[in-house]
This record gives C-alpha cells, structure tokens and sequence, in this order.
C-alpha cells in the first residue's frame, strides 16, 4: 500500500503570532473576543498524518491474497460440514400415514399421553459424539409479546419475585391467586414431547443412552438461574406458595428427579427459555456420547424413536422434528458458510485478474487520451 | 452604517425605554452648576457590564428552556415521554438516554462558558480606576463608575465607559486610542479634548471645571455621537461647544501614546456603545443546519414509512387466528381490550441528536462557523483595499490640462527620486504652485514622528511619518513633496509647508469639511498669511465636475479619462477664493450646524453643499491602486470553480474596468456588455434606450443561444464570456425606473443577463446600492449562496446582506463579517480548500450518518418478517442506545474534523445489497440454533464493525486521531459487551444478554460468519475504490479537467 507520511504544512494565510488586534481582546466580558483560533496543530489543522493511496497496484495483490485467504478456508468448512453426520425427522404426524398421526390433536392435559413409535434407518453410521435436537417450525418464539414474557429474577431464585411476579409475565403471572413458577408464555409453552431412540438389531430394542445433562450453557445453569433458597433443600417446601404454569401437568420442583437438574435449574427448562431467533428453529434435547473408541456412536442400522406426544403444535400449523447430528470444530452442519466463503474468494481472486488485466490495458493504452472537448 | 440598529438585538436592561428618546445632561464632576437651578438627577445605570447569560438560580430552568427549544431535542422529549406513558418496544431508557446525555453535557459547557464569562465581567468590573473627586485622585473599581465622574486614564490603559474626552498630557489637546478591540482597526486614532478645557491638564484643574453635557442617548454605532458641552465660568456668559465622535472615547479603546487623559464619563456599563453592540450576532442559516434538518426529515419519513409497512403486514399476519393468538402466546386481558399504540417508530429512531452537535464542534473550527462554504456560487468583491492593495502611489498629475510626469527609468523600472523632479513648465507657475499648494492643504493627514508610532505608513526617507486615515492622501501629499511641496505639518491650526524655495509658508486651518462617501470630496478653508481666504476641494471627478466652472473642465476630463483607463485613481483639485463676508456666513452656518443635536449629518451635508460650489478647477491627480498579489490568480481559480465573481466598487468605470482586465476578471475573449450612464446617455430618452440595450442584451444572451445539452457546466465551457459592465446611476434606473408598471420586467431582464455573465462589474455604487444588489441576486430562483468580501465601511452593508460576509482583516468590514482573512489571495484557499474541505466534510457526515443509521434500523426491519411483525427489537436495549453515543459516533467526529482526502464519496448505493446479504447471509448459515440475542449480537457486532471500517475506508487522512477513535470505538465495543454481559445488572427487569457475547465467541462458525459478513459489506465499496483509481489512473491526462468538473461539481 502506498503510503505518504506528511505533516502538514504550516498555512501561508496563519502567520504565528497573533497580529497586533488578535490578542488584544482585552475589557467587556469577552464582549470582543479573538476569532482567530489557537495556532495549535488540532486547530490549524496540521496533525501528522498517515495518507493511506488505494491505488489498483496496491489493492489488486489485496484481492488476490484474499481470494487466496478465503478459497481454502471455504473448502476447509465445505468439507467438514459435509462430513458431519445430520439425521432429521420429521414426527408431527401430519401425513394420515405416519404413526404419529393419531396424537396429532392431542391437547396438554391428555391422559394417558399419546405416544408413537418411528422407526428409521440411519445410512452412515454417527462417529463422534452425537448431539440430539428437537425443531419446532412456525413456532414464533421471538414475538414480541412471547419474548419478554418472563421473569429473570425469579428464575434467578429471587424470593420475593417468586411470590410476586413480575408484570410482564401476563397473562401467566397467576392461577387462582396463586403466584405462577416460573411465570411467563415461555415457561408456559415448555416443550414436553419425550423423546427415546432405540438401536433395532434383530428386532431387539437396545436403549441407547440419552444424556441430559450438559445441554445449557454453563452460565445459564450455574448463575443465570437457581432455585429459590431458604431452609433446607426441599424444593417442594421451596417452591411454597405457589402454583405450577397453566399448561404443565406437573409443578417445576417435579421435573426431573435429580436434585441437581430439578426446578429452575433444569436443563431441558433453561434451553427452552432461551428464545430462539426465527420462528424455525431446533434446540438441544439430549447428549449421546461415544462409548468405546472402537466402536461408533451410532452405528448405521434401524432405530426406532419412541415419542410421548403431548406437545400439540397443529393448532398453529407447527411442525415437529427430531435431529441427529454430529458436530466438529466449527459447530453444527453448515454447508453454506463453506460455499459463501468459496465463493467470495473465487469472486475476489476472479476480479483480481479480470482489474489487473483492465488496470494494464488502460494504464498504458490511454496515457495519451485526448482531451474532451 | 444604519444597519446595526435593525439588525441586531439589543439587551436594554438599564435605563428605561422613555429615558433613550431625545437627549441626556451629565453634570460634569457632580458639580451644580448653580444653587438657583434644581438639580435634577437623572438616573444612570452603573458601570457594571453583564455578558453573562445565566445566574446561579436561573441556569436549570432557563438553560433547559433554551435546550429544548431546539427541534431535535424537542423531539427526543416527546419521544421519551411517549415511551414513559405508553408501553413501547423499548423502555425509556433508550431515548432518554442519549438525550439525558445531550443535554447534560451542553449544559455543563455552557455552564462552564457561562462561568468564563462571569469571571470576565468580574475582571472587567472590578478592575481599578482613577476617578478625580475634589480635587484628589481616587481608587475605585471600575464598576462604580457614575456618569459624571471624571476618570483618569493612563497611557496602555483601556478607558472603562464612554467618555469625553477633557484634557490630555499633550498641550494640545490630541490622543491616540487604538479601537482594535472594538473594531478590529489596529491603526492608532487621533482623538481631540474639548477645545476650552485642553489647558485642565491636572487634577485640580479639572476639578475647578464646571460645565454640563448634553447629549443623545446611548446608540450603537461606534462612528457616531452628537453632543454638547456647555461651560460655565464666573461671571461669564456660558460657552457652548459642540461635541463628535472624535471627542468621545469609548469603551474598550485603549489609550496609546499618551501619558494620561481626563474624561467624564457620559455611558456607563451597559449602555456604552461596546455592550450595545456585544449582543449582536447574525443570525445566518448553515448549510449544516440545513442538511441536518434534511437529513433528519428524511430519516424520518423512512422511520414512518417502516412502520407503517409494518404496522399492515402486521395485520395482514394477525389476521390469521393462529398466527396472532396461538395457545402458547396469549394476549393478555389489556391487550384484548386496548387498540395498541404502535410503538415501533420510537424503537427505531435511537438517538440522531448527537449529529447536531458534532456539526456545531465542526463548525466552531472554521472559526466560528455559523456560515456555509463550499457551494458559493456568487463571489461580490469590493475592489479598492480587497482586489488591491490600498497602498497608494503617485504616478502623475496634471495642471490646468498639463501632464506632470516623474521621470521613470522605463528599462529598469524603477523611479530615480531623489532630490524634486524634473518636470515641465508647462502651466503657469502660479497655476502649478497653487495646485501643488493645494495638495499639501487639503488634506486630513498628520505627522507624526516615526519611533513614536508604531504600524503606520512610514516614509522611508524621512523620520516623520504620515499617518492618515486615507491612504490616497498621503500619496497625494508625498507626490507633493516630490515636486518640491513638503507638509511640514499642523501646528496650533496653522499648516506648516515648505515651498520650492526651501521657505516655510503658514496657513491657518479654520474648517474642514471632512470627506464622507456619499460626497466624495473634501475641503479646507485655509486662511493665508496675507489674509486671503482660500477653499480647496479635491474629490472624485464626478463629483467636483458639476461645482466648477464648466468651461475648464474638458482639458482636465481628457486626462483624468485616460488616467481612468489606465486604472489609476483619479482626484479633481479645485479652489475657490472666499471674502471676508462669504466666509463669515460659511463660518456661521458650520459652527450652527456642528452645534445641532439633532439632524447634525443633514445640516452639516446642507452647509458643504453651498460652501463647495462655483470653484475653478485647477488639474488632476493620478494615483496608482496597485492589485493584491495573487488577486488575479485567486479570481481565475475561482471563476475555474464555477464561481461567479461581480466586482462591485465605487471607483469610476473606467478605473474599475483596468483594473478588472489587471485581475483577469474579464478576459481579452469576454465580450462586455456596458450597461452605463455612457451608452445609455443622459438625455430623457435614456429609458428607452436602456430598454433597447437590455432587450438586445437580452437577445443576445438568452434567446439566440441554443438551449445548452447536457449539463449546465458545460454549457459555460463552450460558449462565448460575457462581462456586463453597469454603473450606479444606470442600476438605480433599472431598479426604481419612473414608470411603475415596467419595473419588475426590466429587473427580471436584468438579472437575467446578469446570471448569464460570468463576470459583472459594477461601478459607482453607493453602499447600499451594493448591498441590493447581492439582495437581488441572494433571492433569485434557486437562491444561491452569496458571499461578499470587502474592507471598507462602505462594504458592510453588502457583507451583512450575503450569506457569507468576509471582513479584511484588522479593518472595519471585519466586525461585521462572518470570516476575516488578510489578503484577498486567502479567499481561494478558504473557498476551495477550507470551503470545499469543509463540504467535503460535512457531506460526508450527512451521509454518513444517514448511512449508518440506514444500516442500523433496516436489519431491524427485515427481522420483522420472521418475527410476526411483533416489533421484537432485534437488538439489546444497551446497544440500541449506545451505538450513536458510544460505538460509531467518535470516527465520524474525528473524520469530520480532521479530513483532508479528497476522494468522492458514494456511501449509499451499496447499501442496499450489503444488508440483504446479510440477512440472508446470517439467516441462512448460523440462526437455527441460536437464541435472538445472540443472533441480534452477532448482526449488531457486524454493523458495528462494517460501519467503523467503512469509515476508516474512506478516511484520506490519518491522524493518531483517527486512529485511536477507529480502533479504539471497536475496542471499546468488543470490551463493551462483555462487560455488559457479565454481570447479572440488579436493576434490569431482564438479564438477557448475560454471557451471550462471550458464548457467541466460542462458536467458531459465528467467528468465520462474521468476518465474512464484514467483507462482503465492505467489498462493495473497496471494489469501487479501485475502480476509481483505475478509471483516473486511465485518465491521467483528463484529470486536470476532472479536478474543475468536481468543482463544477460542488458549486452546484
């Protein structure tokens, strides 16, 4: 890059001193003041600088070595997205044809819960560790009203917000004039659909491990939320006062049945109430972790996936999916972000040489252009 | 200089409304003047001057007040009162903040400003003074000042209040002040105590001293005060004796070269003519101010054009049941009930208040920046003192229609002058020593030693000085001097000179009627030793023509026509012999005249009139005004920036018009077109022979060209110049003509051709006559901006009147200017770099404000489509107030005030494309698995880095300045967010940002996604900066031309 260094130099209209009427802007309050400003660099305007010249000679070998940079960054994450595992399905039940089809207008509180069974088969067998989602689409977790409808102290096991929640979480804030824990639309609509995968060889079911710990940010788990405190650990006696969300067959403290992973600080509870950013979009449900280092994490073969279905989204045109997938060391399967990089290096390296050719070709063909007119 | 009184703002908090009209009495001393009459004290206001705005309990209420009057402001208020009543997107915070910020620190600075100004006044105020009271000299401070106190002043000291001026260390009666302070005018003047009270030189005399003054009310112009003094000894009738502004020392003057000087004090504090004049500043509009409003209209038209897209597709959304109630999402019992307040318009217009005051930090560099620049399409210029130097020369004369001529080496140059000239016999020589003797009489200059004065006219072979108000003077007195005439100087009313004979002649001064440019002469009657009355006259040709007799004029008209043409200045001498009986009536009526309170200007102009008349014209003077250096340079670079230069002077046609072709404003190709009182002539036909001239003109420049292709530019390039020459009397004709009914036709025609020209001279113009003029041209269609340059008095009116007024420096014009620069070389630089910098730089701002901020609301626009239409702010509350505060605001201040690139700009035209990639980009590849706020951190974080770095893109000119506010914004915004997110905030209602930035960083996709996001939104614009380069580098040798065409550019 072309660079200039200069310091300005002193203007011919600012003589240094002041002249004979500059300074003397003596008596009347200030009435008359100078006008001429300080003659100090800032002011005169004669800071050093650095005048960096964009010049196609310098910025041409800039395109290049981006293309460069970008075109194998691009095919690095091209090919290890690509070799990341991903298995999708989709278990709404919508199609009259899908086991699932009978839970399909299921509501909250049915009981016994509906439950399904669907089998898959998986082409490639899951190497490395596996990390299991559910999806939800036309699920608008970022509307406005569903978004701030939350209480964050109370989640952070604040006392008196648990018995008063705040206003936002309207119109889930009480039932029966009992405070709701946790209050708000998000905890409301908790995900609840139980999700088992089973390994199908010779029509034997062999349960594969789902770990649901480890799924939430750490932050999350260990600061962000925590249940209430008071005397002792019961959650039970904790939790005293108030009532469970509208929705839930079962009260917050009755989670899960790891103290641990119970109440507020649930896992499976902390990654619903982050909200997601689109309307479609997928969440942690589960860890699947290799076991040996000879075998893989999930061979290829059939799966079945056992589903307790009460997680109703027909009413709004919502569909349901659970996700297979491996991750590496740029995250998820993202196929786009390697061919956006393969593509602007190729663009840039491409216009490189279409300017370079350009910049010769007229630099010295045009010297002696005529004048217009 | 009426002008004052109308355009400017008086603070009038002493003395009473009723108490200004008609006429003050000051006793001087305190002294009754006798027991018998009733000593009526008038009220005074004190000597205590306030500049200071605010008290210590009136600064909230009354700076708020002022803060909030300001429309921007005005609206945040709103705004945030809005979001406090009605639940909105966004808490109040948002608004508030920022403005709560504005406004804080405007008040602390002008707080602080305003503290200044208090302890100025107390320095001011309380600063000591030496007033005479019995007899005795005492110390006070300057604010006890009474009117009616004698003060004494010493040599270096700035007089406290207006006083009169009594006595002086100097026997007769004279001091020197310097006004710089006031006026700017660093010369030193010559001011006169009252003729009968100059012998009071020490304290107990000036206390035996029992008079009354009697004079106007305070009024702001500096050049003017009519009073009276009235003197009472025992026993002895009273004397009165008139009083002028030469008797009247003001306020802020300082004393120079003169060891001490009484003076009673006749305004005090706030009604000295300094404080009558502080308050006022022009009010003229900013084309910052202007693009600011711009701008913020059409920010705003797109804020409600937004929400009200969205507010539709919201419905249109909602009108499906289950996309506006699904079961996991209901409405609360208010919501149901209420028609909701769409709140989006507020979330999305965070803060542009802050522009408003970086433009006023820009604008208080370029001094003080209230006025516009680069696009000055009109350039008036005053031609004596600002095209030329002012510095006179004799070059000749002539005597009774005799040329007189130094003998100049014509090889070499320069002028061989020592000892008298040769010159030739050819008039008589009583002719030729009355002419010469009437140079060395008639004038106002006086001498002084040289080491006593500093800054003045110096005369290199002698060690006296000339010092005079006029430069014209002392050329003409030292041309004298050449020929063998020396003013040897005024001595008790007696001008001393010495003769060719090396012989000392007196003459004893009775009247001067002092020059004044409505007039354009001066006179002296003078009084020889053998008693003969004489009145010398010079004055512009035009003006002593008509006073003398007729048959002598045509043998001098010859000559003054050619020395015209040759741009020197020409002065007429004439003389006249005066009787005994004459000059006692003449002697009357001046003393009469002088003596009235009221009208004195009419009456004295009354008395001149009938004195200066029936003289014989005895020859005329050529003085030689040499151009500016570099003026005519400065009028072609300005004509090449498509300015229009119009030289607007007093000077005589043909003086103006050599000296035009001198500085190149007329070119040898520019067909003139003459609008005078010579082509139109002076007979009654003349009207219809101007409106011949001017439908030819008219013909010729409008009609029969053909409608020019392409741009306007252009169109000057190709086609013939035009100069247009017009003269006062012929101006006056156009813009007031007899018949009504044509007035507004010839004035349309008028400006027409005017605007076709590229140069207009206009020729002996009266001040006012210039100021309308640039009116004329300031209100055209279009209403372009003007700018005037003058240095004389006779220049402000025309300065007031224009957009942009520049003041010469350290002359009166000054005061009244928006700009003051030195010479008139100095306007390139201030128009074409300063000016066209400043453009630059306020362009760029404008933009780039409308950029960034474009850049902030439309992926907030474009997340309404995947959020139901919610108004779900995209970004964190904390971000959306902090990125025109904190993360973008100080790069573009840097670069506003420190750019010096001259690269285009093009911000917006990419703009588009960049944000839908984006979108899509981020959409696409990184969202599924995120929260919204991680999503929104990661958008904000590439804005926030796209918008720094573009700016960094187009900076030229890198400072450490820049540097640190480029690089450290980011810095700051990186470390910004964390610390944001890592603290659980007690006293937000929602921790939703906690570890969210910290969490996206560990992503590494979210890292590679970001860097790309950020290029390819910069890739647009790097590709059109080598694209550019390419395309100059092509066209190298157009560049010339390319660098006028962005001028062209500019001016339009």
């Amino acid at each position: 890059m072309a660079v200039n260094y200069s310091a300005k130099e002193e203007a011919d209209g600012h003589p240094a001193g002041a002249g004979p009427g500059g300074g003397a802007a003596t008596g009347g309050g200030g009435a008359v003041k100078t006008r001429k400003p300080d003659n100090t660099a800032f002011k005169q305007q004669r800071l050093p600088a650095w005048q960096p010249i964009l010049t196609a000679g310098t910025v041409l070998p800039a395109f290049f070595i981006i293309g460069l940079i970008f075109i194998p960054i691009g095919i690095g994450i091209f090919v290890t997205s690509n070799n990341i595992r991903e298995y999708e399905i989709d278990y709404t039940g919508i199609e009259p044809s899908s086991p699932c089809n009978k839970c399909l207008n299921v509501s909250w509180d049915s009981t016994p819960p509906c439950t399904c069974t669907i089998n898959f088969t998986l082409e490639h067998s899951f190497e490395s560790n596996v990390f299991m989602y559910y999806g939800l689409s036309n699920f608008y977790q970022n509307h406005r009203r569903y978004v701030k409808s939350r209480d964050d102290s109370q989640l952070n096991g604040d006392n008196s917000s648990l018995l008063n929640p705040s206003k936002e979480c309207e119109p889930y804030r009480t039932n029966e004039d009992k405070p709701i824990a946790p209050c708000g639309a998000i905890a409301n609509s908790m995900f609840n659909d139980t999700l088992e995968l089973y390994h199908v060889e010779n029509d034997t079911r062999t349960a594969i491990t789902l770990i649901k710990k480890g799924i939430a940010w750490w932050t999350d788990k260990n600061v962000k939320f925590r249940n209430p405190t008071g005397d002792g650990n019961n959650l039970t006696a904790l939790f005293q006062g108030t009532t469970k969300p509208v929705n839930w067959p079962k009260p917050v403290y009755m989670l899960d049945s790891e103290p641990d992973n119970n109440g507020f600080i649930n896992e499976d509870f902390i990654v619903w109430m982050r909200t997601a950013a689109l309307p479609t979009f997928r969440k942690l449900y589960r860890l699947i972790e290799r076991k040996s280092n000879l075998q893989p994490t999930l061979q290829a073969g059939k799966y079945s996936l056992d589903i307790t279905y009460n997680y109703p989204v027909h009413s709004f045109d919502g569909r349901k999916r659970m996700i297979l997938s491996t991750i590496s060391w740029m995250g998820g399967k993202n196929p786009f972000l390697g061919i956006a990089y393969i593509t602007v290096g190729s663009i840039c390296f491409f216009l490189g040489v279409v300017l370079l050719i350009i910049h010769h070709k007229y630099g010295n063909r045009n010297t002696s252009a005529d004048i217009p007119n | 200089m009426g002008h004052f009184g109308s355009a400017r703002i008086f603070k009038r908090n002493c003395a009473g409304e009723e108490k200004r009209v008609g006429t003050r009495t000051v006793v001087v001393g305190h002294r009754p003047v006798s027991e018998a009459d009733a000593y009526v004290a008038q009220k005074f206001c004190d000597n205590r001057i306030v500049s200071s705005k605010y008290t210590v309990w009136n600064f909230l209420p009354k700076n708020l007040f002022e803060q909030f009057r300001r429309i921007a402001n005005f609206y945040f208020l709103i705004i945030f009162l809005v979001q406090v009543i009605v639940d909105t997107p966004t808490s109040p915070v948002t608004s508030g903040l920022p403005l709560f910020f504005v406004i804080t620190v405007t008040a602390i600075k002008q707080g602080y400003e305003d503290w200044l100004r208090h302890r100025a006044d107390n320095e001011v105020n309380k600063s000591n003074v030496f007033i005479i009271e019995n007899a005795k000299q005492v110390q006070k401070e300057s604010e006890k000042i009474k009117v009616g106190d004698i003060v004494e002043v010493k040599a270096d000291e700035t007089f406290p209040c207006d006083l009169i001026f009594l006595a002086s260390s100097s026997t007769d009666g004279t001091c020197y002040v310097t006004t710089a302070s006031l006026d700017g005018e660093s010369n030193f003047k010559t001011h006169y105590a009252v003729r009968d009270t100059t012998v009071l030189c020490t304290d107990e005399a000036i206390d035996s001293l029992t008079a009354t003054i009697e004079c106007e009310q305070p009024q702001p112009d500096l050049y003017k005060f009519v009073g009276r003094i009235i003197m009472y000894r025992s026993n002895q009738e009273p004397v009165a004796r008139s009083l002028g502004p030469e008797n009247l020392l003001l306020k802020g003057a300082t004393l120079k070269n003169t060891k001490k000087i009484y003076g009673v004090a006749v305004y005090t504090g706030m009604e000295t003519k300094m404080a009558l004049n502080y308050q006022g500043k022009s009010q003229k509009r900013s084309a910052v101010e202007k693009s600011i409003n711009a701008f913020l209209i059409v920010y705003l038209c797109i804020l409600l054009s937004k929400a009200t897209v969205c507010t539709t597709l919201k419905y249109v959304w909602q009108s499906n049941p289950f996309n506006d109630e699904p079961w996991y999402n209901e409405k609360t019992k208010k919501e149901r009930e209420t028609f909701k307040v769409n709140g989006f318009v507020f979330h999305s217009v965070c803060s542009s208040v802050i522009l408003s005051y970086i433009c006023k930090w820009q604008g208080d560099f370029l001094h003080q920046g209230k006025v516009d620049f680069g696009p000055v399409e009109f350039v008036f210029t005053d031609k004596t003192g600002t095209l030329t130097e002012n510095s006179m020369e004799f070059i000749e004369c002539c005597i009774d229609g005799h040329k007189y001529k130094d003998c100049i080496s014509e090889v070499d140059g320069y002028s061989q002058t020592d000892g008298p000239l040769k010159y030739y016999g050819k008039a008589e020589k009583s002719r030729e020593e009355l002419f010469l003797r009437a140079l060395c009489l008639c004038h106002t200059v006086r001498i002084k030693q040289a080491d006593q004065v500093d800054g003045l006219i110096g005369h290199p072979e002698c060690k006296n000085t000339y010092i005079s108000s006029s430069p014209d003077e002392i050329a003409l007195v030292k041309g004298a001097e050449k020929y063998g005439f020396t003013f040897l100087g005024l001595e008790n009313d007696f001008m001393k000179i010495r003769n060719q004979k090396n012989e000392t002649e007196m003459y004893q001064l009775l009247h001067t009627l002092n020059f004044d440019p409505v007039r354009r002469r001066m006179s002296v009657i003078v009084r020889t030793t053998s008693g003969k009355l004489l009145l010398f006259c010079k004055g512009a040709d035009s003006s002593i023509f008509p006073r003398v007799q007729q048959e002598e004029i045509q043998q001098t008209k010859v000559h003054v026509d050619r020395n015209a043409m040759d741009g020197y200045r020409t002065l007429c001498v004439a003389f006249k012999e005066l009787t005994q009986k004459e000059y006692d009536r003449i002697d009357r009526q001046l003393n009469e005249a002088k003596m009235a309170l009221q009208d004195r200007e009419e009456k004295m102009a009354k008395v001149f009139e009938d004195t200066e008349a029936d003289m014989h014209l005895i020859g005329a003077t050529a003085v030689e005004d040499r151009l500016q250096e570099q003026s005519a340079e400065t009028i072609e670079a300005l004509h090449a920036a498509g300015m229009k230069v119009w030289v607007l002077t007093g000077d005589k046609m043909e003086t103006a018009k050599s000296t035009c072709y001198a500085c190149r404003l007329f070119q040898t190709s520019t067909e003139l077109l003459e609008l005078t009182a010579r082509v139109v002539g002076e007979s009654e036909r003349k009207e219809d022979r101007l409106h011949e001239l001017l439908m030819d003109y008219h013909k010729r420049l409008i009609q029969d060209v053909p409608k020019p292709r392409g741009s306007l530019k252009r169109s000057w390039t190709l086609s013939q110049d035009y100069g247009l020459i017009i003269d006062g009397s012929t101006l006056s004709l156009i813009l007031n003509p007899s018949q009504d009914s044509s007035s507004s036709h010839y004035k349309n025609i008028f400006l027409q051709i005017c605007l076709k020209c590229t140069a207009v001279l206009c020729c002996r113009m009266a001040p006012l006559q210039k100021a309308q003029i640039v009116r004329m041209v300031k209100n055209t269609k279009g209403s372009p901006i003007t700018l005037s340059v003058g240095d004389g008095a006779n220049d402000v009116s025309m300065i007031l009147e224009a957009h942009v007024g520049i003041g010469k420096e350290g002359r009166q014009a000054a005061r009244n200017s928006d700009y003051a620069v030195p010479k008139f070389k100095h306007l390139r630089k201030l128009l074409l770099a300063h000016g066209h910098l400043y453009y630059v730089r306020i362009a760029h701002l404008v933009q780039y404000f409308f950029y960034k901020n474009l850049c902030f609301i439309l992926p907030q626009f474009l997340y309404q489509f995947f959020c139901g239409f919610s108004q779900q702010p995209l970004y964190d509350a904390a971000y959306l107030t902090m990125y025109n505060i904190c993360f973008t605001s100080l790069p573009i201040l840097a670069y506003s005030l420190l750019e010096q690139g001259w690269m285009g700009l093009s911000t917006l035209s990419a703009l588009l494309v960049q944000d839908t990639i984006h979108w899509g980009g981020l959409s696409q590849c990184t969202c599924p698995v995120f929260g919204n706020w991680t999503f929104g951190t990661i958008v904000f974080t590439v804005l926030v880095f796209t918008v720094t770095l573009k700016l960094a893109l187009d900076t030229r000119f890198w400072t450490w300045m820049n540097h640190f506010v480029i690089w450290g914004s980011l810095a700051f915004y990186v470390f910004f967010s964390f610390f944001w997110g890592g603290v659980i905030w007690p006293f937000l209602k929602q921790q939703r940002m906690y570890f969210v930035f910290a969490h996206m960083l560990t992503s590494v996709s979210t890292w590679l996604a970001i860097i790309l996001l950020i290029f390819i939104s910069l890739f647009p614009e790097i590709l059109l900066i080598v694209l550019k380069s390419i395309k100059e580098r092509s066209h190298q040798v157009r560049n010339k031309m390319k660098y006028y065409q962005k001028h062209h550019h500019l001016s339009y």
